[in-house]
């Protein structure tokens, strides 16, 4: 099947023998960006985030006919070195990430988190953020989530991408 | 001070894109290990960086933009060693930090650990071979500098990859260019500690920027040009042994190009992963069988008094019969890694040469697997090593390598093969099982007198494909399951340590800390027992029973620090309450105070305070780092994690039903307080996960009068 999505920004259309197959496969092999990661395969780990509408969602188990025309971010499309999104100057500003694996994952749904409730108390982000990190990065991690909490942008925030 | 030299085999000028110096030293022999020596090393965490022999390593590039390329020899797991490794060369070098960068050194650079990455001594074991490298280069490119202008050594200055004297300049690429014939000098002197402008400083990773914006850097990402998927059929029951297969529907199957039958497996080679996980699936292989294993079975057979023993300490006698002893056993369950990257390779084979991108700790051992199995030569087979999605010792062995390498050469064409979750967690190399026996006595001032441990574990060091074979034999007992189990309470009269080894019928192997988790859980929940039993301070009575030697005097000083910064309280308050514990690892000492609640029936950690003394901390915030992950991992294993064996399979294959620690679990506060007691880096990235599993059982004990004895911790 013929499949066309906006990815980053930029409309794409890519050709898939299954349409069936997990959008994090389409994002990574056939798309080549390798940021969002493989983990679990079962939308257990959090590994795969990426946006969907503004919402996150676990790449690894959503079958790829689903995002036709719609928008899909991945962490390359959430900011950029030069200007990075509000998460990922709070990750570098934290020095949030150890091995690294997991964190595009967790910076993806910490940035769908703050979109829509842009000042999330502990107990709240406990209850959003259920990602794994196996180098155990949490104690940064919460940090960073309310330094991103303050860096976010206040005036757009609960709309954006829906 | 009497002067080595760096032992030369030759320079290697290498031509290449911007590159225009390259240096390469052979240096760093492998020491020859004796019994005694191994022991101590185990103890006290001495490990001589074990350099590739006689190779010439490639450590320095110098790019034509004046920068510096650092080819580790070390691999970048998350434990922050990149970081502190261009630390230390930079500052030897003269550069700074946004000069330098550091990459994984490739097999082909001959700069490779011929054991591994691991047992937290990448930047301990480089501390004076790196500078000393550095330093020596630095002297170099002046000689260079002299031989073309005429300078003066004593006259010139080195300050940020520039050599100058006077207004006169010469950036190192400008001096290194053209050169092919280098000067080694001696050894240079090192720089006082005090004229350090980036060692001890907590500077940011050197790999923040890539981990954040998301860039290909880890083996999973790892592309070429035409390249396919693999899959390899692996069984779900412990001890099947492959006898035939069935491969007609899967050959059929959309995207597949080859099935690759060997006598050791089945893989097949298809267009994508998903193809190829399909058509993995729909293979029907014959195993035979044996034993349905159930995790019973594996706790019976982990019993102290079954298996080897072996007598690790021995001091005064031992306790007979006589009325007074105090006495618990211990257990810990059977652990997964778990990391988040599965293991992968990508391989490619041609023309008798073979390439592999791997995440991996032993770079040297997947070189020599694979030229072994395609009987090519070891120079033939280039391994280069990726960043690791998380090692945690999982990749202490990686022959996958090995099977990717068969399919790519096939095939023809690069073959990318990782492992799915399910055969991640089945055919894990596991935390083996432990049981623990101690035994005590406490005299009438209510001191102790005797006090015995006996453990028992499966294979962590045995039967590692990464040590050779004669270092259990020459040692007489696992040298990775002894972590943790030598007592460090050296005041204690009569002291019996023994290690009691079993035969596991599934593959153990390192896991993050080996046996120190759960040999200081056993010793720490005991010591806490028997202070209470005694009428006394826990913190005290551990004070009352350390020696008053150097490590000694390093283990109480952590003891103290923690306990003062924690305002540690004996007693439960607002429903909390304290836990204590200490350990020693690989010569760190490091303590912990555990404050925790029950909330619904479950254990819930507030804060954890945490005092280690790991020497000079090279990065303190990486150091911090490192506790701060420790100490949620080993919290992670002490209430949540376990695996199972039912019906001969090892369960639970996914995330969630493996409970671990998430966001919600993670202490609000961990606070870490730095010492240093000796003038050299030690051991940092393990010894942190020891003491949290008892400092939270004695919390918990304190709020409930149970004594939680087995890992997980559980209340009921």
């Amino acid at each position: 099947m013929k499949l066309s999505f906006v990815l980053n920004n930029n409309p794409t259309t890519v050709e898939l023998e299954d349409e069936m197959t997990p959008l994090l496969w389409v994002v990574r092999d056939i798309l080549n960006l390798k940021g969002t990661k493989f983990g679990c395969g079962k939308a257990a780990c959090g590994a795969c985030t990426l946006h969907l509408g503004g919402e996150a969602v676990r790449s690894c188990s959503y079958p790829a006919k689903f995002v036709e025309g719609k928008n899909v971010t991945t962490i390359e499309g959430l900011g950029t070195k030069e200007n990075p999104h509000p998460v990922q100057q709070a990750w570098v500003d934290e020095i949030v990430p150890q091995c690294g694996y997991c964190q595009s994952g967790f910076m993806m749904a910490t940035a769908a988190l703050l979109n829509k409730n842009p000042t999330p108390s502990d107990k709240e982000i406990d209850q959003s953020i259920t990602n794994i990190c196996r180098c155990a990065t949490y104690y940064r991690m919460r940090k960073a989530i309310h330094k991103a909490s303050a860096l976010m942008p206040k005036e757009e925030s609960t709309t954006e991408n829906l | 001070m009497a002067k080595k030299k760096i032992s030369r085999r030759k320079f290697l000028v290498r031509g290449g894109l911007g590159t225009v110096g390259v240096v390469a030293v052979g240096t760093y022999l492998f020491r020859n290990p004796i019994r005694r020596k191994i022991l101590e090393q185990v103890d006290g965490g001495e490990s001589p960086y074990l350099g590739a022999g006689m190779e010439p390593m490639l450590w320095f590039e110098i790019t034509s933009n004046n920068k510096v390329i650092l080819h580790s020899p070390k691999v970048e797991m998350g434990q922050g060693t990149f970081t502190g490794l261009a630390q230390m060369a930079a500052d030897e070098l003269e550069i700074h930090m946004e000069q330098i960068s550091v990459v994984h050194a490739v097999s082909l650079t001959g700069n490779m650990d011929n054991f591994a990455t691991g047992g937290s001594n990448s930047i301990s074991g480089l501390w004076l071979p790196l500078r000393e490298l550095a330093a020596t280069m630095r002297e170099m490119l002046k000689t260079e500098a002299s031989k073309k202008l005429g300078w003066v050594n004593e006259d010139m200055k080195v300050e940020g990859g520039v050599i100058s004297v006077g207004d006169k300049k010469m950036t190192f690429a400008e001096i290194a260019n053209g050169v092919t014939d280098w000067e080694i000098p001696e050894t240079p002197n090192l720089k006082e500690f005090k004229d350090y402008r980036f060692i001890g400083k907590p500077l940011p990773r050197v790999d923040l920027e890539a981990k954040v914006f998301g860039d290909p850097i880890f083996g999973m990402d790892a592309e070429m040009p035409d390249m396919l998927y693999g899959a390899v059929v692996r069984p779900d029951k412990i001890g099947a042994v492959f006898k035939s297969a069935d491969i007609s529907k899967a050959e059929s199957m959309p995207g597949v190009i080859k099935i690759i039958q060997e006598d050791d497996f089945v893989g097949v080679v298809a267009t994508s992963f998903t193809a190829a996980e399909k058509a993995k699936e729909a293979i029907e292989v014959n195993w035979e069988v044996g034993q349905s294993w159930q995790t019973n079975d594996i706790r019976e057979m982990t019993k102290v008094g079954k298996g080897d023993a072996f007598l690790l300490q021995k001091e005064g006698s031992e306790l007979g019969e006589e009325d007074g002893i105090i006495s618990r056993e211990y257990t810990s369950p059977i652990g997964a890694h778990a990391q988040l990257e599965p293991n992968g390779v990508l391989a490619f084979v041609e023309d008798s040469k073979a390439t592999l991108k791997i995440s991996t700790q032993v770079v040297a051992l997947t070189r020599k697997e694979v030229a072994k199995r395609l009987d090519i030569n070891e120079d033939d087979v280039n391994v280069i090593p990726t960043f690791l999605g998380g090692g945690f010792g999982r990749r202490l062995h990686t022959p996958h390598a090995v099977q990717a390498a068969v399919m790519s050469k096939a095939v023809g064409k690069p073959v990318k093969y990782f492992f799915s979750r399910k055969e991640e967690f089945q055919h894990d190399l596991f935390r083996p099982p432990t049981h623990h026996q101690l035994k005590a006595k406490l005299d009438n001032s209510g001191n102790i007198e005797y006090l015995q441990h006996d453990f028992s574990s499966g294979d962590v060091a045995i039967n590692s494909a990464m040590l050779p074979g004669f270092i259990s034999t020459v040692v007489g007992t696992d040298v990775g399951a002894i972590r943790g189990g030598f007592c460090h309470y050296g005041s204690i009269p009569n002291l019996r340590t023994v290690s009691w080894h079993v035969d596991l019928p599934f593959a153990t192997s390192w896991w993050r800390s080996l046996g120190l988790l759960a040999n200081t859980f056993a010793w720490e929940s005991f010591m806490d027992e028997l202070a209470i039993k005694a009428g006394k301070n826990p913190i005290d009575f551990r004070l009352a029973h350390i020696q008053d030697d150097d490590k000694g005097k390093r283990l109480k000083a952590v003891i103290i620090a923690a306990a003062k910064k924690a305002n540690y309280q004996d007693k439960a308050f607002n429903g909390r309450a304290m836990g204590f514990a200490a350990s020693t690892d690989a010569g760190t000492p490091c303590a912990q105070v555990a404050e925790v609640s029950i909330e619904n029936d479950e254990i819930k950690v507030h804060k954890v305070t945490c005092a280690m003394d790991p020497g000079i901390a090279v990065n303190p915030d990486q150091v911090r780092a490192q506790c701060e992950g420790a100490i949620i991992m080993g919290m992670s294993a002490s209430l949540f994690e376990k695996m199972e064996v039912i019906n001969g399979e090892l369960t639970p294959t996914i995330y969630g039903p493996y409970q671990m620690a998430q966001l919600k679990h993670a202490p609000k506060e961990i606070d870490v307080v730095l010492l240093q007691g000796i003038e050299r880096p030690g051991a940092v990235g393990e010894p942190p996960l020891g003491p949290i599993g008892a400092a939270i059982a004695n919390a918990v004990f304190r709020l409930t009068n149970k004594r939680c004895a087995n890992l997980p911790l559980s209340l009921t």
